[in-house]
């Protein structure tokens, strides 16, 4: 946990939002946050809810949202200058390898991938990503991946955009092409097992950053637990097993 | 050889029960799952309190639940709990779990009616928990629940009844500071067949307001109240509680650092709580108090946790 985060809400006001894909929203606030690649904040809607997001970029303050809930949805209905409750940031985050990165982005899981993919390209190194979805109007912010100069791989599962097959089996042709320092991914469970398998099999290291229902994100409660971890306080980020 | 001196014994008798050390996981805090439970005691806790288990799986409150105000924690997470049925299998397994490292196992339950403690506490003992502790006192399900038993002898005498009768276990109650008398509480659940008292649950309720909208944060408006700005009258509720009764207490309230555990031992406390301190630290945060313990206890030669039990009570003032 950072030391100076935020314990009681503080309050950002919306100063932007762009559609990413017809289900997610990116949600610009109107101050810093700043935070590692990787950690996540509890963001309150008051009297609706409050839930943990990964933090996509934190100058300023930026989350990607997708509307599955009512929620989100409440989310999806905001106004700019509407105000947030934000606590954190919270969690362990990513450690940035030297060398060129393999990130690998499924689902809703681009987000925090992409506080990963800003730090290493301002840093000089190279990164891969590959951007995984069900059909190719889901694929999450391959644009914006592109534009930090990373060399984008998307695919589909229904071959409709990119390459017709899972984000694993994408991110091995990925390792076979070129040599990467470590893997980063953020996505589904199957596929987070999936990616600590091919790291297995490769002998590389690979940061999956999970994610779990939450009450207090402050490592107390034991609502978030992942076997023996807090994924709160012990991640979201874990390291795999090799 | 001169100079080295026996590490102090910190193993304490709980109603019967050795806990290797005095210091235990407070219920309410991690002790949700068997690994997580197995992990806060290989950390070094003496014994370990699953969070609390009622007849019915229950959500719980939307968030925000908890929050971090500065002085200590302030909850209102609403007793939520997988129920009964789905929770004996985790009683079960976590005592498999905890049995080779010789950590106690206390399990917590609640009920919304005197039949449903009854009915929760014989399952709940049936998977083999070393002490059961009954949560009369959660404030944060009043307007569901009614008044919380903890804040009438009469009706905690009644929960206290219908569990002994069902449960073998070595019983603990826990009690509410939110009260005018807690002696008397504590009483009528000693009269009534508890073997000891865990003291204190959360002070309040309390509120956090969010200044720049005016809305109260929790999303319960109102939370129990924990952490270090409540340890001075979690200490003088268990310094009456042992003062009137000498009864096996578990004193909990506030209790972060180890010159804490030494003023709960001194106030007539036989082990120690420990829940909102992990704020800082996690799980490890009870190997740092146990270590914290035997050094206090060594530099002043205290050679068991008994020599400090009560101490505070033989400490009375010369008439002038």
């Amino acid at each position: 946990m950072t030391e100076n985060a935020q314990m009681l809400p503080r309050m950002f006001r919306l100063a932007g939002v762009v559609s990413e894909t017809p289900r997610v929203r990116r949600f610009v606030f109107d101050g810093d946050l700043p935070a590692d690649a990787g950690q996540f904040v509890m963001a309150w809607l008051p009297g609706v809810d409050e839930k943990p997001f990964s933090i996509m970029d934190d100058r300023p303050l930026t989350l990607a949202i997708a509307n599955v809930g009512p929620f989100t949805a409440a989310f999806h209905a905001l106004h700019l200058g509407d105000r947030v409750g934000i606590r954190g940031p919270f969690g362990r985050g990513f450690r940035l390898l030297p060398g060129r990165l393999l990130l690998i982005a499924g689902g809703y899981g681009a987000a925090p991938l992409y506080a990963v993919a800003r730090r290493a390209r301002q840093a000089g190194q190279g990164v891969s990503v590959v951007v995984g979805a069900r059909t190719g109007a889901d694929l999450l912010l391959a644009a914006a991946f592109a534009a930090l100069g990373c060399d984008v791989h998307p695919c589909t599962d229904d071959g409709s955009a990119g390459a017709c097959m899972l984000a694993d089996a994408a991110a091995a042709q990925v390792l076979d092409r070129a040599a990467h320092a470590g893997l980063y991914a953020c996505g589904p469970g199957p596929m987070l097992d999936a990616i600590e398998r091919l790291a297995r099999r490769r002998r590389l290291p690979a940061q999956l950053s999970r994610e779990a229902t939450m009450r207090c994100g402050i490592g107390v409660c034991g609502s978030c637990t992942c076997g023996d971890q807090l994924v709160c306080r012990d991640g979201p980020v874990f390291d795999a097993q090799l | 050889m001169a100079g080295i001196q026996q590490p102090p014994d910190l193993s304490v008798n709980l109603c019967g029960v050795r806990l290797p050390n005095p210091l235990v996981l407070a219920s309410g805090i991690l002790g949700t799952t068997a690994p997580l439970l197995e992990r806060v005691a290989r950390c070094g806790a003496g014994a370990v309190t699953t969070k609390s288990i009622g007849p019915t799986p229950r959500a719980g409150h939307r968030n925000p639940t908890v929050l971090n105000w500065g002085p200590g924690l302030i909850n209102a997470v609403g007793l939520a709990n997988p129920g009964v049925e789905e929770a004996v299998a985790m009683v079960a397994e976590a005592k498999s779990r905890l049995r080779p490292l010789g950590v106690t196992l206390i399990a917590s339950i609640f009920a919304d009616a005197v039949e449903g403690f009854a009915n929760v506490a014989q399952r709940v003992c049936a998977a083999g928990p070393d002490l059961l502790e009954v949560n009369i006192s959660c404030p944060n399900v009043a307007t569901e629940f009614g008044r919380p038993f903890a804040l009438d002898p009469a009706a905690a005498a009644e929960v206290t009844r219908a569990v002994r009768a069902v449960c073998d276990r070595p019983l603990l109650v826990k009690l509410s500071p939110n009260v005018n008398d807690i002696v008397a509480i504590g009483r009528a659940v000693i009269n009534a067949g508890a073997d000891g008292l865990t003291a204190i649950n959360t002070v309040g309720p309390g509120m956090v307001i969010d200044v720049e909208t005016g809305w109260p944060i929790l999303a319960n408006r109102t939370g129990g109240v924990s952490g270090p700005a409540i340890r001075p009258i979690a200490v003088r509720c268990v310094y009456d509680l042992s003062a009137a009764l000498g009864c096996p207490i578990v004193g909990v309230g506030g209790v972060g650092a180890g010159r804490d555990v030494v003023e709960m031992l001194m106030a007539g406390a036989t082990a120690v709580g420990v829940g909102s301190a992990v704020i800082d630290g996690g799980p490890g945060r009870y190997g740092v108090l146990r270590d914290e313990l035997a050094a206090f206890m060594a530099a002043r030669g205290y050679v068991a946790p008994d020599n400090l039990r009560g101490l505070a009570h033989r400490r009375k003032a010369q008439r002038t």
